[in-house]
């Protein structure tokens, strides 16, 4: 019935779409369990926090258990106060280090440079935690947003320093070529030609950072300590939205609970509201203006 | 306007306004004085890694004409031009031997910096690549900025005289704020040849400026290449011979990492003395 002797029969092509059509189906189910816990966090988060989230949530102090009314206004505060910290510690030493790697450092160098990145990556958050428990908390004899700033503060430099490498490496050497051949130094030529066209991408780098840091609570144990009134000294302890949560979450009592469930949906939200800021200034996937 | 626009194209070059002293440049050539050199090199080799990439490569190019280098793919004329303003330090595992001048200044002499030189020496890609942060503008005068000048009037009678130049400004003079990335291929070429003469080189290099170029761009460029004479030093590779015979004076043809002949073009296209030249220019290989 057909001309060539290599065409396959009815029945194999049957049973080869019905293959295909299987295949097919494991892999959109290995996709969906993939994002479903995204899913099941959001709905947890707003099946339990929603209720206890009003204008009281953001702008009152904690309150006693039992006392309508509390807030978390704090911890929303010092987890801001926290992020500006670490970020003023983190971003000028991450993108100088990337700068350093992408430009300046010989491979060998910089293949440890690398590593050691890489292994600062994967420290477990509370060895930071202890680190500066050492560093600044014991010496000063005081928990203090300083030290907490400073632990997320570190764990944001490698991070940073990575991401900038990679965008650092995306600007095409011809910008360079033509900024040296115009007779400018070579700093000047890395500061206002390649790191300005890379700054949306350093921008996003720093922005992953901040989102990665920001739902910290082990570095934080151990140095902002927590507080349950607003911060008015940087050399004492601050609240944080994870230390609100995780000391509302192991108390026995539920109007207690609830906040804690509002204070996570909130955070969870802020670290939403950074990544969506990431894809809005990454759309269009080019990581260099 | 400080530079009034037509002193740019006039017969009578406006005087550059040097951004720095210029180092040690010999006094003006006698007037008809037609074989001034403005690059003298002797024995030069260049080596990437193990590799030879140059050897032995003596020549003296005028100054005030335009050069221009054609050979075969690899065969060290982009390499050649590279190192007249120390571009090719950029890439790691270079080495250099022989004796390199501009106008009597040794260019890899001990103490001289190669921004000093590329301050000298300007030089234009292949590809056009305006800086894509930066307006028009901006582009054009960016070498200027980084170099520390800020006097206003310095910069536009700089803006406005580079662009004329570069025969750019009829065509830019309203959208000077507009991304220098909007404008077209050719555009975008010449805006990089206006940024060049902004900081006011002595000679300009060119690698293969066209080929990315459809032919009315070309045209246009080769044009330019025309009234740069009167004031520059233009050294241009290229691999399209039809270009090197319309819009150079001397052609060096290069091969295999030599420099095989080195002539009047009109001389080098009709009745080149080697017959690998010979061979090349007709089509025969390359």
């Amino acid at each position: 019935m057909n001309a060539s002797p290599y065409l396959p029969t009815p029945g194999y092509a049957r049973w080869r779409k019905a293959k295909s059509t299987a295949v097919t189906a494991v892999l959109v189910a290995c996709a969906l369990v993939v994002i479903a816990p995204l899913f099941l966090v959001i709905y947890f988060l707003l099946r339990q926090g929603y209720s206890a989230i009003d204008l009281n949530f953001f702008t009152q102090l904690p309150k006693p258990t039992g006392v309508p009314g509390g807030g978390m206004a704090n911890a929303i505060v010092g987890t801001i106060t926290l992020l500006a910290m670490a970020a003023v510690i983190g971003v000028p030493l991450g993108v100088m280090g990337g700068v350093y790697l992408a430009e300046y450092g010989s491979d060998r160098v910089n293949n440890w440079l690398r590593f050691a990145a890489d292994v600062l990556n994967g420290v477990p958050s509370i060895v930071w935690g202890m680190v500066v428990y050492l560093m600044l908390v014991v010496p000063f004899k005081t928990f203090s947003a300083y030290a907490g700033g400073t632990a997320l503060g570190l764990m944001m430099i490698p991070l940073v320093m990575r991401t900038t490498e990679e965008v650092l490496i995306l600007v095409p050497q011809s910008y360079r070529e033509a900024a040296l051949a115009l007779g400018v130094a070579r700093w000047k030529v890395i500061m206002v030609i390649v790191v300005r066209t890379a700054l949306k991408g350093i921008a996003t780098g720093v922005i992953v950072a901040m989102a990665r840091i920001a739902g910290e609570t082990a570095p934080l144990l151990f140095t902002a300590l927590g507080n349950n009134f607003w911060n008015h000294n940087l050399k004492e302890p601050i609240s944080a939205l994870p230390l609100q949560i995780f000391a509302y979450a192991i108390s026995p009592y539920d109007d207690w609970h609830r906040q804690a469930w509002a204070g996570a949906l909130v955070l969870m939200a802020l670290i939403l509201a950074l990544n969506i800021l990431v894809r809005v200034l990454s759309r269009d996937r080019r990581l260099t203006t | 306007m400080a530079n009034p626009p037509e002193a740019a194209l006039s017969s009578k070059p406006a005087e550059p306004v040097r951004i720095a002293p210029a180092p040690a440049t010999p006094a003006a050539a006698p007037p008809g004085e037609a074989d001034e050199v403005a690059f003298d090199i002797k024995n030069f080799s260049l080596w990437y890694g193990p590799r030879q990439a140059l050897q032995d490569v003596s020549i003296r190019l005028p100054a005030r004409k335009v050069t221009a280098i054609i050979g075969p793919s690899g065969c060290g004329k982009s390499t050649f031009l590279r190192a007249l303003n120390r571009m090719h330090e950029l890439t790691p595992g270079t080495r250099l031997e022989g004796s390199l001048r501009h106008f009597g200044q040794d260019l890899y002499g001990p103490g001289v910096e190669a921004v000093s030189i590329r301050r000298r020496i300007g030089m234009v890609f292949q590809k056009s690549n305006p800086f894509p942060t930066m307006s028009i503008a901006e582009n054009v005068l960016v070498g200027l900025r980084l170099n520390g000048i800020r006097d206003k009037a310095v910069l536009q009678g700089r803006l406005e005289e580079s662009l004329r130049m570069a025969a750019l400004w009829d065509e830019v003079k309203d959208t000077l704020n507009r991304p220098g990335t909007s404008l077209s291929g050719g555009q975008q070429q010449r805006l990089c040849i206006a940024r060049s003469l902004a900081v006011q080189p002595e000679t300009l290099l060119m690698d293969e400026p066209c080929s990315a170029l459809d032919p009315i761009a070309t045209a246009k460029i080769e044009d330019l290449i025309q009234t740069l004479r009167a004031k520059y030093t233009v050294v241009i590779v290229t691999h399209n011979m039809q270009q090197a015979a319309r819009c150079s004076d001397r052609t060096a043809f290069f091969y295999m990492g030599r420099l095989i002949e080195f002539g009047e073009t009109r001389k080098m296209f009709t009745n080149p003395s080697n017959p690998q030249t010979e061979a090349y220019v007709s089509g025969r290989f390359g």
